[in-house]
């Protein structure tokens, strides 16, 4: 301390690698790059309104667009990162939700069981219309 | 005589050890040394570097006191992993070598030895202490039932040990980030039957360098060596800070 003119601390930078460093840090910034999909399907889900409330042409060249292998590429990987979103979020549900029930913690499990449950009745409900 | 033949199957048997050395006044990076030492199996790496600056080189510098996990003091970067020095042995390295680095993410003043003044500035933004409004309790002491003692329970076995902070890629990317240490104390008291402070703490937690800058890697839990979870801490304050902020803004007169 009576030498602080003299003490000169070393200061490490983060590489730009850093995150290839631990799994755990790479699925953490694929998790973050996840957003990137999320707004994509956004964007799509309201190209898709639009082109509906233009009639039946542009809805079938909207349909005829997302055939394109190249869209279709696009739109599997962003599938496979907003699931990759979807479950980390649910996962991450009981670590932040402390539910009591007559004074005892509900399990974490039970906490995260529930958010699945929910996700895969309101996807069913989804399906249902759009399907159905 | 098991003991003896333990002790003499281990003679011979000897680990490199790679020590991170900053001499400041003679190095302007951290170069690594490496030492020969014997592997013993009751050695951890802190055993091993008390006998590298008692028999092979003084000018070694590292931070240690309790070495039984309490003090939180000889925190390091064991093979790239924080850790205790005191608690990590160097058998789980064998043949070797280990590489013994200073904690990461805090500046280096001299070999393993980091500057801890950033944390303890924020240790004390969060007050981790229980806050009263009438500081004299009605018969002597605050009762407390033990399913309340276990709200926060978890939360109090942090030692300051900072091993969540050099986990931390958010704190190393930005170092003014509350950090996952000072926020698991801030619910510890927070969390705590007998404390009333969770309004004063709220401004430091649900700042932008608060709880808000967490973007839950989970690493922070991963490394503690006292099984507290931070990383749930944390995201449990989001919740509680979101609900806040849409409670005051309902209500906005209706404050508590």
């Amino acid at each position: 301390m009576t030498n602080a003119t003299q003490a000169r601390p070393y200061r490490a930078h983060m590489p730009l690698g850093w995150w290839l460093r631990r799994r755990s840090y790479m699925l953490f910034v694929a998790r973050e790059v996840s957003s990137v999909f999320v707004a994509w399907f956004v964007v799509y889900l309201l190209l898709l309104v639009w082109a509906v409330s233009r009639g039946p042409d542009a809805y079938q060249r909207f349909l005829d667009w997302s055939a394109n292998p190249i869209v279709l590429v696009v739109n599997i990987v962003a599938l496979l990162f907003v699931l990759l979103h979807a479950v980390t979020w649910f996962r991450l549900a009981p670590q932040a939700m402390v539910v009591k029930v007559r004074g005892r913690r509900v399990p974490s499990v039970l906490v995260a069981a529930a958010h699945f449950g929910a996700w895969a009745v309101v996807s069913a409900v989804v399906a249902w219309i759009v399907l159905g | 005589m098991d003991r003896s033949r333990e002790l003499a199957s281990e003679t011979g048997r000897r680990i490199a050890v790679q020590v991170a050395r900053y001499r400041p006044d003679r190095e302007s990076e951290p170069t690594f040394q490496e030492y020969e030492i014997p592997l013993r199996k009751d050695w951890a790496v802190l055993d091993g570097l008390n006998h590298i600056k008692d028999e092979l080189d003084g000018t070694l510098s590292y931070r240690w006191s309790c070495r039984m996990g309490i003090c939180g003091s000889c925190g390091m970067t064991v093979n790239g992993e924080p850790k205790l020095a005191c608690a990590t042995f160097l058998t789980e390295y064998a043949p070797g070598p280990v590489r013994v680095e200073p904690l990461r993410n805090f500046p280096v003043v001299r070999d393993l030895v980091v500057d801890i003044g950033d944390f303890m500035q924020k240790l004390s933004v969060v007050q981790p202490w229980i806050i009263r409004e009438d500081e004299e309790p009605p018969d002597g002491e605050y009762l407390q039932t033990p399913e309340e003692l276990a709200d926060y329970k978890q939360f109090s076995m942090c030692i300051n040990c900072m091993l969540c902070y050099s986990a931390c890629p958010i704190y190393g990317l930005n170092e003014h980030f509350l950090g996952p240490a000072a926020i698991a104390l801030a619910q510890r008291y927070n969390l705590d039957s007998r404390d009333e402070g969770a309004a004063d703490r709220m401004e430091a937690l649900s700042s932008q360098t608060g709880v808000w800058d967490c973007t839950y890697v989970g690493e922070c839990s991963v490394a503690c060596p006292k099984g507290v979870d931070p990383a749930g801490a944390i995201q449990r304050y989001k919740l509680t800070a979101a609900t806040e902020t849409i409670k005051s803004f309902l209500m906005p007169r209706g404050r508590r």
